[in-house]
């Protein structure tokens, strides 16, 4: 049972890395193709500030960097499961989809349909989104070293 | 999972939900013994009524200590309800509230244990949301105070029957003392702590 629960619990962090860098056009154009069930918000979309902290050199003492803006909500289906949404920003509208596709995940019925028509294509353009951009950063790359110098 | 699955929801829209029932404590608290009705509706936990539901999404935060008397606090319900939707903490001691949520009136602790503020933060009391069992039948009181024109007349069945006995000290306290709000489904009647009892009909 443990096992199954952190199974179910990759799942949904893996779905919640994709969903909340993705655009919410995207995420909406996705979640169309696919029958929705019935759901209500259990906390409506809002926006707030969460404390973004660091550390002095990485691994030093901790201090409060600054703030953030985020989004969160909750969405409840009717067949019980919750699911949250938080992202960064005030994209309310992204954070309730974002919501919904979490609780669709941990739903036996959706949850296939969800993995294979939403979370999978968009992992795949963030991917490419990423490699496009590591490519492009690559092609700039100066490697600097030193000639030995003649002394005398 | 399981604890957030079973939990009614909040408004259903937030923003003027929240600012419509703000406007009907406001009405209530300015014309005491006047029947304010709440709009907006939200889920509520078993033990709540919809306008105390109301009104807990409305004004409670993390900054507002929240004391629960022994129906509020029977089931976890409420306590998650609360911490779900507010954040507000649910403490035991009554002393350091800023909201009590009676459910059970006729048990009402003695007034002593709740905060009156002090002279110089007489805000920084505990307002009573006691859940009545009628705003609109039972014994007629007669009010008078800021607020009210001449006096009002409130026919209600209120628990405890000596509530505005009891209420006599906010006279001797002033500035502090209690505020009170009577919840009837989504009917409220606030009692300020400037409201007094002329008599009893």
């Amino acid at each position: 049972m443990a096992g199954e629960e952190s199974h179910g619990q990759i799942r949904r962090k893996a779905a919640m890395a994709v969903l909340a860098h993705s655009k919410v056009t995207d995420i909406a154009g996705h979640l169309s193709r696919i029958e929705l069930p019935v759901h209500e918000d259990l906390r409506e979309p809002e926006n707030g500030l969460v404390m973004v902290r660091g550390r002095v050199g990485g691994d030093g003492a901790p201090f409060n960097l600054g703030e953030a803006t985020v989004s969160r909500a909750a969405v409840r289906l009717s067949s019980g499961e919750v699911g949250f949404g938080y992202t960064l920003g005030r994209d309310r509208e992204k954070a309730r989809l974002i919501a919904l596709c979490d609780a669709m995940v941990q739903s036996a019925e959706f949850g296939a349909a969800i993995e294979a028509q939403v979370v999978a294509p968009l992992r795949a353009a963030m991917i490419e989104r990423r490699n496009r951009k590591a490519a492009e950063t690559a092609a700039t790359r100066v490697d600097f070293y030193t000639l030995v110098r003649g002394e005398g | 999972m399981t604890t957030v699955a079973g939990l009614p929801a909040g408004f259903a829209d937030k923003v003027l939900s929240a600012q419509s029932t703000f406007r009907s404590v406001m009405d209530a608290m300015a014309r005491p013994g006047s029947i304010q009705r709440i709009a907006s509706t939200a889920g509520t936990p078993a033990t709540m009524m919809r306008g105390t539901a109301a009104i807990a999404l409305t004004l409670f935060d993390h900054d507002t200590p929240i004391w629960l008397d022994s129906r509020m606090s029977a089931t976890p319900d409420v306590g998650k309800w609360l911490k779900f939707h507010t954040s507000a903490p649910v403490v035991v001691d009554a002393s350091i509230a800023s909201f009590a949520l009676v459910g059970d009136p006729e048990n009402l602790p003695v007034l002593d244990r709740f905060a009156f503020g002090s002279n110089e933060y007489p805000d920084r009391s505990t307002t009573l949301i006691l859940q009545v069992e009628s705003l609109s039948a039972g014994p007629v009181v007669e009010l008078q105070g800021p607020g009210i024109d001449g006096t009002a007349a409130l026919r209600a069945s209120i628990q405890p029957r000596d509530l505005f006995e009891r209420l006599a000290i906010n006279a001797t306290l002033f500035p502090r003392g209690i505020d009170v709000v009577l919840v009837n489904d989504d009917s409220i009647v606030a009692i300020p702590r400037t409201t007094r009892l002329v008599r009893r009909g």
